[in-house]
């Protein structure tokens, strides 16, 4: 099938995932969710916090990240992200306490709108991912 | 002329030296290795964010406007060094020579009479330019603790730098670190982060020049992106920095074994002949003293 496209996802450390044949990849972009096939136009964006989908022909892998890039360019697809987790491997006390974190500096600090946003987006999705 | 004692002294105590060198040479191997890995891993990361930027840059259509880290404020009066070294000694001249590049920069600058300022990373960097520059040092950072180099760390960096910036106590900012290149060598850098330096060997080939959708609009991206291409180009100077460290440490430490392989062999010769000499001292005086009944 040459309905897939190749993505990788790369943090500052090291290349953290990577796949040749993937078929479609949803990621939060700032805007909006953004789901991305392949012939995809070539577009740069940036992300919000919450959960990237990757979806091949027999496996769905998610992540969760709190920022990043991403750009698309020739079926390739390369996400640029500091903080990034495989939902597998979550810990659930682990984003609880995020979530307290977070909902803390929420409270306290006088934040422009722009990063408020990013806050409660964050909580947001943290918040669905201790749920579920 | 030492006594046979003092000789064989000397030798035990070279060749204990000789035994902390070699150590030293092998842990800065197995570290060297680790670092180097590192450093290419992390390579990708700074590499496509580099690629975006200038992306966008070329997009900008109003420079005007556009941030201040890409184009920079306008004037040129306070600079601020930021002086990676590592925060321990014997790697031979790993840290003396980036400082010797950040001495010859600052005095350049005072030369031109501008402002300097400079926060150094790592002690021995802090160790060796207190003396001149005490007075301009307005930060002293060290990741002593931290047993790997994180990103955290460097973004602990960027975001110290930022805040500067944006109370506007500065107008340029550098980076001095060492660049690896191979294990023999290592080059000393400077390199320019605010306002971003272009790099002008990049051939402009037609692919570059893609038209992209951005989304929100070029300028939203790139005020987002800049801040964190700091970090990002701090962590690859600090991974650059650990490789070469370790690299440095591996070859000085490799030339002290050997040297001290060299002392131990000296030695142990003079040893032998003045071993042999009293030997023959002593004969002597038994034969003449037997000539003489």
């Amino acid at each position: 099938m040459s309905e897939e496209f190749k993505v990788e996802i790369v943090n500052p450390e090291k290349s953290f995932f990577s796949d040749d044949n993937v078929s479609e990849v949803i990621i939060p972009a700032f805007e909006g969710e953004m789901g991305i096939l392949k012939d995809h136009i070539s577009i740069i964006s940036f992300l919000k916090p919450g959960v990237i989908r990757i979806l091949s022909k027999n496996l769905e892998e998610k992540f969760y990240v709190e920022d990043g890039i991403v750009e698309f360019k020739d079926n390739h697809l390369s996400v640029l992200t500091s903080s990034i987790f495989n939902l597998k491997n979550a810990d659930k006390v682990e984003i609880d306490k995020s979530i307290r974190d977070a909902e803390k500096i929420l409270k306290n600090s006088e934040l422009d709108d722009n990063k408020k946003f990013i806050i409660e987006q964050k909580i947001e999705s943290l918040k669905s991912i201790s749920l579920s | 002329m030492p006594s046979l004692d003092d000789l064989k002294k000397r030798i035990t105590s070279v060749k204990s030296t000789q035994k902390i060198t070699k150590a030293m040479k092998m842990v800065a191997t197995a570290k060297l290795r680790k670092a180097q890995e590192n450093a290419e891993k992390g390579r990708p990361y700074s590499e496509k964010m580099n690629n975006i930027i200038l992306n966008l840059s070329n997009g900008v259509a109003d420079k005007d406007n556009s941030s201040k880290l890409l184009v920079g404020t306008g004037k040129d009066e306070t600079h601020l060094c930021v002086v990676l070294t590592a925060d321990r000694g014997l790697c031979g001249g790993f840290n003396t020579n980036i400082i010797k590049k950040a001495k010859s920069h600052f005095e350049d600058i005072k030369k031109k009479g501008k402002n300097l300022k400079i926060i150094t990373v790592g002690m021995k960097g802090y160790d060796q330019l207190k003396r001149n520059y005490e007075n301009q040092i307005i930060k002293k950072i060290t990741f002593k603790e931290s047993k790997n180099i994180n990103y955290f760390d460097a973004e602990k960096v960027g975001k110290f730098v930022l805040d500067k910036f944006e109370n506007q106590e500065f107008d340029i900012c550098y980076i001095f670190y060492n660049q690896f290149k191979n294990v023999m060598t290592q080059i000393p850098q400077k390199q320019k982060i605010i306002p971003l330096q272009k790099e002008n060997t990049e051939e402009t080939n037609e692919e570059e020049n893609i038209n992209y959708e951005f989304e929100p609009d070029e300028d939203e991206i790139l005020n987002n992106l800049l801040p964190k291409n700091i970090s990002t180009q701090i962590f690859k100077a600090m991974l650059e920095n650990s490789a070469s460290e370790q690299g440095s440490r591996m070859t000085a430490m490799d030339n002290a074994t050997r040297n001290a392989g060299e002392l131990v062999d000296k030695l142990s010769i003079e040893y032998n002949r003045s071993r042999q000499a009293s030997i023959t001292k002593e004969l002597i005086e038994i034969i003449s003293g037997a000539e003489s009944l």
